[in-house]
């Protein structure tokens, strides 16, 4: 993992120190809510329905047991005792109170975290594959390349004030996990028939009410140029990105109105200017970076083979749990562990303190003391020996951690929705429960196979729903609930955006409706391997249609 | 003329208040003092602006609510999530809003 160098630390502590002096001034009257509002944005605290809600950033992800811990005390001390994962790799706390936040910034500060550029028109949290550095079919570790960004972005003067908020993913194989073409920059990190590294760049691509698939720009990039490039294209953004109207202030707005062959033009030239400057990243820098995140040294297990055959064999729960939530990992004899944060009729992405702290345990004693938080809003443990696979499931059973669904229908991303957000018009966590408990069964859910359902309780999409093969978006009609539904989409190495299959249902019919296109699937599949997505793509909206809506009584 | 309350969140710790007939700001909605007429109103609206600018409060707002049995609800979902807090079991010691009073 990076270790913070002398830079680091005095840089976050001094933070800490000016946002204490800023809060002070706010609660003493010499700040005023104007001028205050922005400076608590820029260190992730907003203000939500019902409290402060403080947005803490996870760097591409990773997290040390030691980090996760401090997480739990935080929401134990500071906060309800529970934390909420998010899309972007983070985790949000509902109910801090402003006074108290100067000492959570300072008690992040002593595990190397902070909550600079988890908000405000800056480039935020650099997101990155949950697997890297462990996935089988990765060509190198993206997360290197994630941290370089996050030195050169971090508090950039140029890039503070960009005309919206700026997001930047990276992976590192061809099965994209990072959704990298529905992000502002989405960098694709693979080699060249010269066996050298580089960069797929994707640009404009984004959700929210105008969801656009990014275009690509570049086919490979030199890993020398990551910085000069990205730079080119944030400077141009920078300059042309429209001011004038927030909801048209996105890069993919530009990308868009100008068109993409003059704005890559525009780019190439500004990159012309800078390739041979200071940006050009020197081979021993990478190298260094990159040793932070070398493996841990594994030793070979080959045990753990026979060992898991025969557990799976004693166990059917445990083998479901291995089925669905443990990947195939770089080295043979280890694996890569999925921690669901969906447990059957839970709320997606929320851990207790406790729980927290049993994955800190859990990945001390077996993975190498390393965390990840995926976009999906689960936790992974990328380095476990098959040989500890049966014990780190009995402790996340006791934690309750231990729901087989990685990857299912229960697997949903909702975002917080109208029970916590001021921007929403809708709930989602209800929505993503009842969905939850309706396909519950693990046997059905085994049937359905992948299928991710994600749901967003405003035009916003932070809960993703554009790329959900089946897309939720809660919206207010007459001062009601109403859940627009989307099929189609994919955050992958094929992104698709999903089409609104038609009228909106009201939140007592929406799991009704999940359930049509769920069996309409499973009557019109080729065979089990045909994927919802697959069946989808090859028979397009109209037998879902018909089955939603041939009696127009089960539609609002 | 629709009833009408004064809503914000506290400055210091965020939570969702209402100002009562005292002129105090209390976390319970039900506590609330009700305009019923347009000079109540801008009174309350007055109360509102010089509370934020003393630097008691933030996002000040008034709302519209519906007085049902001798219970305050607002007629806006928000509004009653904001009343009631989070409509799912949240975190331990936490009880989800009351669905009654929640649904439309």
């Amino acid at each position: 993992m990076y270790r913070y160098d002398e830079f680091d630390h005095a840089f976050v502590s001094e933070r800490v120190e000016q946002f204490r002096d800023q809060v002070t001034r706010r609660l003493a009257g010499e700040l005023s809510e104007d001028a205050f509002k922005p400076l608590r944005l820029m260190n992730g605290v907003y203000l939500q329905l019902h409290a402060y809600m403080l947005r803490v950033a996870i760097p591409y992800g990773t997290l040390s047991s030691r980090q996760m811990r401090m997480l739990a005390h935080i929401a134990r001390k500071y906060d309800r005792g529970y934390g909420h994962f998010t899309t972007r790799q983070n985790i949000q706390y509902n109910w801090p109170k402003l006074s108290e936040t100067p000492d959570i910034l300072s008690e992040l500060a002593s595990v190397e975290m902070h909550a600079i550029q988890t908000s405000g028109n800056c480039i935020r949290n650099v997101t990155a594959d949950h697997f890297a550095g462990a996935a089988a079919d990765e060509v190198a570790d993206p997360r290197p390349y994630a941290e370089i960004l996050r030195q050169w972005s971090s508090v950039h003067p140029e890039f503070s004030f960009l005309p919206r908020k700026f997001k930047i993913a990276v992976t590192g194989a061809e099965r994209d996990r990072a959704a990298i073409q529905v992000h502002d920059i989405g960098l694709h990190l693979k080699k060249n028939e010269a066996g050298e590294l580089g960069f797929a760049v994707y640009v404009g691509g984004g959700q929210g009410r105008t969801p656009m698939i990014a275009k690509k720009i570049r086919d490979f990039l030199p890993e020398a140029d990551l910085l000069s490039y990205t730079t080119a294209i944030v400077r141009v953004y920078n300059l042309h990105g429209r001011r004038d109207n927030k909801y048209k202030a996105r890069i993919k707005i530009l990308v868009h109105e100008t068109g993409v062959e003059e704005l890559t033009r525009e780019i190439e030239a500004e990159f012309a200017e800078l390739r041979n400057t200071e940006l050009k990243l020197p081979e021993a820098d990478i190298q260094a970076i990159a040793s932070y995140f070398a493996l841990p040294e594994m030793p070979d297990r080959a045990e753990g083979w026979s060992q898991l055959a025969q557990w799976k064999k004693a166990d059917e729960d445990f083998a479901r749990w291995v089925q669905q939530n443990v990947q195939p990992h770089k080295h043979p004899d280890y694996g890569m562990v999925t921690i669901s944060l969906k447990p059957i009729g839970g709320i997606p992405g929320d851990a207790s303190d406790a729980q927290m702290e049993a994955v800190a345990d859990i990945a001390a004693e077996y993975a190498f003391d390393e965390i990840r938080v995926s976009h999906e809003q689960n936790l992974i443990l990328p380095h476990v020996a098959l040989a500890d696979l049966e014990p780190v499931y009995r402790a996340l059973v006791a934690a309750g951690l231990a729901t087989a669904n990685a990857g299912l229908i229960t697997d949903i991303i909702a975002c917080p929705g109208l029970d916590y957000c001021a921007l929403a018009n809708a709930r989602s966590i209800p929505v993503a429960q009842e969905i939850s408990s309706r396909f519950g069964d693990p046997i059905r859910q085994a049937e359905i196979g992948e299928l991710k359902i994600k749901i967003s309780g405003c035009i916003n999409a932070c809960g993703h729903h554009h790329v959900g093969h089946i897309g939720l978006l809660g919206v207010e009609k007459k001062g009601a609930e109403l859940y627009q539904i989307t099929l189609g989409g994919s955050g992958d190495e094929n992104t698709s955006i999903g089409e609104i299959i038609g009228r909106g249902f009201e939140p007592e019919k929406v799991t009704d409706a999940i359930e049509t296109i769920v069996d309409t699937y499973l009557g019109l599949r080729l065979d089990p391997s045909e994927t919802f997505l697959s069946a989808y793509r090859r028979v397009g909206p109209q037998p879902f249609k018909d089955a939603l809506y041939g009696s127009a009584a089960e539609a609002a | 003329m629709v009833d009408k309350v004064l809503t914000a969140n506290r400055l210091g710790d965020g939570i969702a208040v209402w100002l009562n007939a005292a002129g105090e700001w209390s976390e319970s909605l039900q506590e609330a003092l009700v305009a019923r007429h347009a000079e109540a109103v801008a009174t309350i609206e007055e109360i509102g602006r010089k509370s934020y600018a003393d630097n008691e409060v933030v996002d000040v707002n008034v709302v519209d609510v519906q007085e049902v049995n001798g219970i305050l609800r607002p007629l806006r979902l928000r509004e009653r999530i904001r009343a009631e807090g989070p409509t799912i079991e949240y975190a331990a010691g936490y009880t989800a809003a009351d669905a009654e009073f929640i649904a439309a």
